[in-house]
């Protein structure tokens, strides 16, 4: 496999120069990282995609989420919507099954347009949250995702009405079909890598490090000079990018897009992952995401086996969500780290996974 | 208001002309001009009077969550699940005893009782940390939203109207006039009109019970600053399960007044919830004539925009956000 040589040595000249970085450090890490490299060796492929592709894409959805929420102390609700919007421009300018509505350009001109467009309606919709503050970003953010919602199910000219745009193609170049599932795979694990480090590393980037000053104390930021909301719009800004990747990977996955895909729920949805994992590190929106594909995936069969009803997917989401809000203000990484230390181990060292 | 006019005659000429157009697009006799530029007259009176209806019962959900946030700075976003849940029980009583009247007493009552488990088991436990509360009541809505699609389904429920308010009245609006001469008036459905004039009668209602009585005061001291109020010996929390009462049993009635004039099914939570949230965003957290006025608008720009650019209605509505957000964040009528 070509690209994973590429891979790993694109990660092998990366090493000597951060060696600031603690996954490098972590030897659980570096096992996380072998494992989803191999990954396509071991799992099958309803278990590569539906699992585990299915997870990354949405670990970064919601790693966007976490960047603005933890970094920058903006809880948005409207990530998902940012990634619909992404999935939608591919299909709209893209090639798809709606003829009269697709541009039916090639995919290397809609991916970039659909991440631009992304990016500025993310960005739009971040200046206007940071108008107000704290918990009023919940509330604009969630506006904005319904309105959003209610505007694909009410407008048919662009975005088809509730029937949404299907068959959506799919990028084929270098004779390789990226949506068959090993390559597919390894696209979504190079993008969540990718999307892993960069919040990583603009996390130690003054711009970041001044973000978290603003989220600690916005008027001492602003008394030293600070433009506070300008951090805020820029941290927006790169969080739409991301969960416009998502977005965009998302549209590839399924190869269809509706209203159905920017619903409310699934806003909410990735709320939960994140809040899951845990907001104060990157890595917690990919284990929230796997607990809760995990969860999703087999909680019919499992209810069902215990003799319930197998329709109560979201009642357990929900309780889950709930027990989680109730006892752990970080997620399973809080849970985990807590119980580290009640071993009486020394809990400096992280238990990250790394993502490539 | 005249001191409004004083420090911003602009938008204030702004609004007392738009005001005016209306009233004249609302009481004059159109031009064949007009009608042929924006359609019949029938249809602009209909969507006008369904804008104004609807933004009752927007007020209606509205109202109880401003009261609440207003108070508690808790975002209560199982507000739209409580208002689904006053639906289903009074579509359950109306069914069961036949009693409209009825219906909204024990939804009101219901509602009300869930409210105050919720602060007392709840939302006591979390005081001071917005942001907790605000995710648990995220939870909340999912866990209701699912416990209430396994009782009740996913069926379109609608509550009976009562036959005394069943069929049209004669509005003293002339829609149009006939060639030879002869005024129409608008018909009208009863049943709007009551739930319209009751949503009005319980606005006042609250606006004189937090201006005239001592408990309203209770509650406009707490929501100005809870610190120093708990500090002069007032039983703080007994106020808050109060308004977290009164807040969630609006949200009841207002479940068995959009059971009645539409239909309640899963997924409705979401969209008042919406509603809620767009209306106290424009009027302004935390005031009650703010949510009224918030809803009026919200309503109108609805109905309207359905009937003039149906695939592009709720863009409006969202424009209309935007614009309050970019000139006046803390929402119309707010005082800070």
């Amino acid at each position: 496999m070509s690209l994973t040589q590429l891979h790993a040595t694109a990660t092998a000249v990366e090493r000597p120069k951060f060696r600031a970085w603690p996954e490098l450090n972590n030897p659980a890490a570096w096992l996380v990282a072998l494992i989803l490299v191999i990954m396509p060796l071991i799992a099958n492929g309803f278990f590569l995609i539906e699992i585990f592709g299915t997870t990354l894409i949405l670990g970064i959805i919601a790693l966007s989420l976490m960047f603005l929420a933890g970094y920058g102390g903006m809880v948005s609700l409207m990530q998902l919507t940012i990634a619909g919007f992404a999935g939608y421009m591919v299909a709209v300018f893209g090639v798809s099954g709606n003829a009269n509505i697709s541009l039916g350009w090639p995919w290397w001109l809609a991916t970039p347009i659909a991440l631009v467009l992304a990016t500025i309606f993310g960005t739009l919709g971040g200046a206007l949250a940071v108008r107000t503050e704290g918990i009023y970003t919940i509330m604009i953010t969630l506006a904005i995702g319904a309105a959003f919602y209610y505007f694909t199910n009410q407008n048919w000219a662009i975005f088809n009405g509730h029937t949404g745009i299907n068959t959506v193609a799919t990028p084929q170049f270098w004779g390789v079909d990226w949506r068959s599932d090993i390559p597919f795979y390894y696209l979504i694990l190079g993008v969540a890598a990718l999307c892993y480090f960069a919040v990583q590393y603009v996390s130690r980037t003054p711009f970041g490090l001044a973000l978290q000053g603003v989220r600690d104390n916005a008027r001492r930021m602003a008394a030293l000079g600070f433009n506070v909301n300008a951090h805020r719009v820029a941290a927006y800004a790169f969080a739409s990018f991301i969960a416009g990747l998502g977005g965009v990977l998302q549209v590839w996955n399924y190869r269809q897009i509706s209203p159905g895909s920017v619903g409310v729920e699934r806003c909410i949805d990735i709320l939960i992952i994140a809040v899951v994992g845990g907001i104060t590190r990157p890595v917690g929106p990919f284990i929230g995401a796997l607990i809760f594909v995990i969860l999703r995936t087999f909680a019919l069969d499992v209810l069902i086996k215990f003799g319930l009803d197998g329709n109560r997917f979201r009642l357990l989401i929900g309780l889950g969500f709930l027990a989680i809000v109730f006892w752990s203000s970080d997620g399973v990484i809080g849970l985990w780290e807590r119980w580290r230390r009640r071993q009486g181990r020394a809990s400096s060292s992280t238990t990250g996974r790394g993502h490539g | 208001m005249a001191r409004f006019i004083e420090r911003h005659p602009a938008w204030a000429l702004i609004a007392i002309i738009a005001i005016a157009l209306l009233l004249w697009l609302v009481f004059a006799v159109w031009p064949p001009g007009l009608e042929q530029a924006i359609g019949r007259k029938r249809v602009f009176l209909n969507a006008v009077f369904n804008g104004i209806t609807l933004g009752g019962l927007y007020f209606l959900v509205a109202s109880g969550f401003t009261l609440i946030f207003g108070l508690m700075r808790n975002v209560n976003l199982a507000h739209g699940s409580l208002y689904l849940f006053g639906g289903y029980v009074g579509y359950a009583i109306s069914a069961w005893t036949g009693s409209w009247i009825l219906s909204f007493v024990v939804a009101f009552i219901a509602v009300g009782l869930v409210g105050v488990l919720l602060q007392i088991l709840v939302f006591r436990r979390m005081e001071g940390q917005d942001l907790r509360q605000t995710m648990v009541t995220i939870g909340l809505a999912i866990v209701f939203a699912d416990l209430m699609l396994w009782v009740f389904g996913g069926d379109f429920y609608q509550i009976q109207t009562p036959s005394w308010l069943v069929g049209p009245v004669q509005l003293p609006f002339i829609t149009a006039v006939k060639s030879s001469g002869e005024p129409v008036y608008l018909q009208y459905p009863m049943v709007r009109l009551a739930i319209f004039a009751a949503s009005v009668v319980i606005g006042v209602a609250m606006w004189l019970a937090l201006n005239r009585t001592r408990i309203g005061m209770i509650v406009r001291a707490g929501v100005d600053d809870r610190d120093i109020l708990a500090a002069t010996g007032v039983q703080i929390q007994a106020v808050f399960v109060l308004v977290f009462a009164l807040g969630a049993g609006l949200a009841g009635i207002a479940g068995v007044v959009g059971g009645t004039f539409q239909s309640i099914s899963p997924g409705e939570d979401t969209r008042f919830l919406l509603a809620s949230l767009v209306v106290v965003i424009v009027g302004g957290m935390g005031s009650i004539p703010g949510a009224a006025l918030g809803a009026i608008i919200i309503g109108l720009a609805e109905q309207l925009g359905s009937v003039y650019i149906p695939t592009y209605a709720i863009v409006v509505t969202f424009l209309i956000m935007v614009l309050v957000l970019a000139v006046r964040p803390q929402g119309l009528l707010a005082r800070r």
